[in-house]
């Protein structure tokens, strides 16, 4: 009896420590999305507080609209591309850095100056996604001025009369922008990767040693498993990163919000806030905004069951 | 950012607050979702109508919007290659006259500052509505959010209380405000659009200034052999080159062909010669390499600045860019306005230009104080108000002999005033961008394909043609005509 009501009482206890959490989520975060499905199925224009109830208008039109499909498509190449590019890099640099070293006497170490290697693979991070376009558009600049264009002028490999327009090539330009992402993650999924195999204890990687194990094998059959947890974070992290791409996108290509050259570039987040602020089809925009939602939900719970394993407790 | 100060806490204070904490919740990684704070942007403000405080003083001829003496009067301006001392100078005058008190805002975020006060029904008493984040005055529009300024057209111009405004103004300008059948825009700057060139470059190369297509080719092709480009154009933003484009259609076919396109007719573009040859003349410049290199991945900033330093001899552009190069460009570099030379055959004559006005000066529907924005233009229509901004911002307005003849212009803009003398009556304006953004959007993709030689003439005609269809589904399509 006592019991009962001495968990009711603590329970009552945090209730009252959320509830003010609590009511701000509700307003400021899942409030707006329930204003968003609803307006999906108006014709708001975004600059005006009056509107029609359109339907599922929107959402027809929606699975019509040839440009947002192939957002769809880039957004889903690049859901593919950035977590394993990324993830495969940053697990290879890591690994170097703690277990890369020479196998001495001394045990298990990263190669020479990793210390040094891990504070400058961090430096990418720290740029704000804003810095980095601009960097990066200097990099691509499609005259002799670029920094690719001038190098590889100087090598004589592009005629400075016809530079490549890196931006300006539907072939390149997707691969253009992965990389930016990719160079700007590698830094932080190094440090999370090694903050983990650094938990490894020692005794284990000298066991596989003693063992016999060579440096690939100590990395499939001891490291990764050891891992599992944190590669499985970053890849939802990463996705979600791949599933916006809003910043890059739309400062380092052409077009309104970006996504050209034609369309070639577009990702989902550039059509909705074209449509949103420079078509002034909000409600429709909105219905894009509540598509993505659902395709992130998916594309998290997906990620979260299908690298599901067993705990490895060390 | 005074503004907020002039209007009251209530919705629109919670607009800006709950985006405020989103942002903040957002960087402490609260949202990872980055749908979220999309979802979150397209969250309108409650539907409530403030109701103007309607003023009840005396409307007389001096008066004729009837303005209340004191109260509060909110101006939002747009600080672009203009800057905002001249709106300072106006707030100034206006606050002497009317004993009101201004608040000032200047920013180049028109769209995010503005959003949630259309919506939240408290929008700011006069807007200059520019810049890349202008919004989009069909998009006011189909929201009922502008006022009809017809009435500052009829109302006594301040110079001569005999006139009305609507007499004083430069042909063209009551056009240029028309959207949907309403004259909801003051377009206050006069622009002309066209071709620059260097006339120091020119004049140590001994070229004259071409008139002709093939006189505008031939100076491309020498300067090539000299090792610069002939057109440089911003790549990165294909509007440009959809003037040059648009120019020569225009003057090819006459107003007619540019009425076609900005009355969405289904031969606007398709089985219409005159705008093909248009676009295989620019196609010409592509196919004999007569770009200036790499020009079509460029911003307009980085183009007009290598332009500036004698990389191309001719840009494409309005007449504000005297103003947005001013730190680039050499002293000596005498920059001349060309109009668009001309195709064998051309209805319109090689003087002819493309001029209208630009930067549009609004009042919202719903501005609380909406008799002291309307004064507020008619103010800007008078020749004291006109003559300041002339100073200040090196720009003609859209008044008729607006300009005090002791103010001194700079070679680019007094090569245009020369050349819009020449024009005379010889001017036109296309409407097609600010009616249908979607369709503009389009041709510019197409014209970014067809400069990266990525599409044929043909194929551009196609594609400029179905823009043209699909905006003809436009509910506004109806509204939208001239004649």
């Amino acid at each position: 009896m006592s019991h009962v009501a001495n968990s009711k009482g603590r329970g009552g206890f945090i209730a009252g420590f959320l509830i003010l959490p609590l009511a701000l989520y509700l307003t400021f975060v899942i409030w707006p999305y329930i204003q968003t499905f609803g307006y999906s199925f108006t014709n708001w224009t975004g600059q005006s507080p009056t509107f029609d109830f359109v339907g599922l208008d929107n959402y027809s039109a929606l699975l019509k609209d040839e440009v947002f499909r192939g957002a769809l498509l880039h957004n889903l190449l690049l859901l593919v591309f950035v977590p394993t590019v990324t993830i495969l890099i940053s697990l290879f640099f890591a690994f170097m850095l703690n277990a890369g070293g020479r196998s001495g006497a001394g045990g298990v170490k990263g190669v020479a100056g990793s210390a040094l290697y891990k504070v400058i693979y961090f430096f990418p991070q720290v740029l704000s996604l804003a810095i980095l376009a601009v960097l990066f558009g200097a990099v691509y600049r499609s005259d002799e001025g670029g920094l690719l264009n001038g190098f590889l002028t100087k090598l004589g490999l592009v005629d400075p009369a016809h530079p490549i327009e890196w931006l300006n090539q539907p072939n390149f330009v997707l691969w253009c922008l992965l990389l930016v992402v990719v160079w700007h993650g590698v830094g932080f999924y190094l440090v999370l990767f090694s903050a983990a195999m650094q938990s490894v204890p020692k005794d284990i990687y000298e066991a596989a040693l003693l063992d016999g194990a060579g440096r690939a094998q100590t990395f499939f059959k001891v490291t990764l498993p050891l891992l599992w947890d944190s590669v499985q974070t970053s890849a939802v992290y990463l996705g979600i990163a791949a599933m916006d791409m809003f910043v890059l996108v739309s400062t380092m290509t052409s077009g309104q919000f970006g996504g050209g050259p034609d369309h070639h570039s577009e990702v989902m987040a550039t059509v909705l806030m074209r449509n949103f602020l420079y078509f002034g089809k909000a409600g429709y925009a909105c219905a894009m905004g509540v598509v993505m939602l659902v395709l992130t939900l998916i594309l998290s719970a997906i990620t979260l069951r299908a690298t599901r394993r067993e705990h490895v407790e060390f | 950012m005074g503004s907020t100060s002039a209007h009251g806490e209530n919705s629109n204070g919670e607009g800006f607050g709950r985006r405020d904490l989103i942002k903040r919740s957002a960087a402490l990684g609260l949202i990872a979702v980055p749908t979220m704070s999309f979802l979150s942007a397209c969250a309108s403000g409650s539907d409530e109508t403030t109701k103007g405080n309607e003023s009840k003083v005396a409307v007389t001829k001096e008066n004729p919007f009837g303005v209340a003496k004191g109260g509060k009067l909110d101006v939002v301006v747009f600080k672009g290659g203009y800057g905002d001392d001249y709106a300072k100078a106006w707030e100034a005058a206006f606050d002497k006259k009317w004993g009101t008190t201004s608040s000032h805002l200047s920013t180049q975020e028109i769209t995010s500052k503005l959003q949630p006060r259309f919506n939240g029904g408290n929008p700011p008493d006069v807007v200059d509505d520019s810049g890349a984040q202008q919004i989009k005055l069909d998009v006011l529009v189909k929201g009922d959010q502008l006022t009809d300024l017809t009435v500052v057209l009829d109302a006594p111009s301040l110079d001569d209380p005999s006139k009305k405004v609507r007499d004083t103004l430069m042909p063209g300008t009551i056009e240029s405000g028309m959207v949907g059948g309403k004259f909801v825009a003051l377009q206050y700057v006069y622009t002309v659009w066209g071709l620059w060139y260097s006339g120091k470059l020119f004049k140590e190369k001994g070229w004259t200034a071409p008139k002709t297509w093939p006189e505008f080719m031939d100076i491309c092709q020498k300067a090539k052999a000299a090792g610069i480009g002939g057109l440089a154009h911003q790549g990165k933003y294909p509007y440009y080159i959809n003037v040059a484009i648009m120019d020569l259609i225009a003057k090819k076919g006459g107003l007619d062909a540019m009425k076609a396109i900005d009355n969405l007719e289904p031969n606007a573009f398709a089985d219409n010669p005159v705008a093909l040859e248009a676009v295989e003349a620019i196609y010409e410049i592509v196919e004999k390499d007569l770009l200036m290199p790499g020009t079509n991945g460029l911003t307009h900033t980085e183009s007009q600045t290598q332009w500036n330093q004698g990389k191309a001899a001719f840009i494409t552009s309005g007449s504000w860019l005297e103003n947005e190069q001013l730190k680039q460009t050499p002293e000596d570099f005498d920059m001349q306005f060309l109009p668009m030379p001309v195709l064998p055959g051309s209805k319109l004559p090689f003087e002819a230009i493309r001029a209208g006005a630009g930067e549009p000066f609004i009042v919202p529907e719903k501005a609380a104080n909406k008799a002291g924005g309307l004064e507020f233009l008619r103010s800007m229509l008078s020749r004291e108000w006109s003559t300041l901004f002339a100073q200040q911002a090196n720009s003609l307005t859209v008044l008729k002999d607006g300009v005090d003849p002791t103010v001194k212009l700079r070679a680019g803009t007094q090569s245009a005033v020369t050349a819009l003398k020449a024009a005379g009556d010889n001017t036109f304006n296309y409407r097609y961008a600010d009616w249908y953004s979607e369709m503009g959007t389009e041709l510019e993709n197409a014209s970014n394909e067809l400069m990266a030689k990525r599409i044929q003439p043909k194929e551009w005609i196609k594609r400029a043609q179905a823009a043209v269809d699909k905006a003809t589904k436009d509910p506004n399509a109806k509204n939208n005509k001239r004649s």
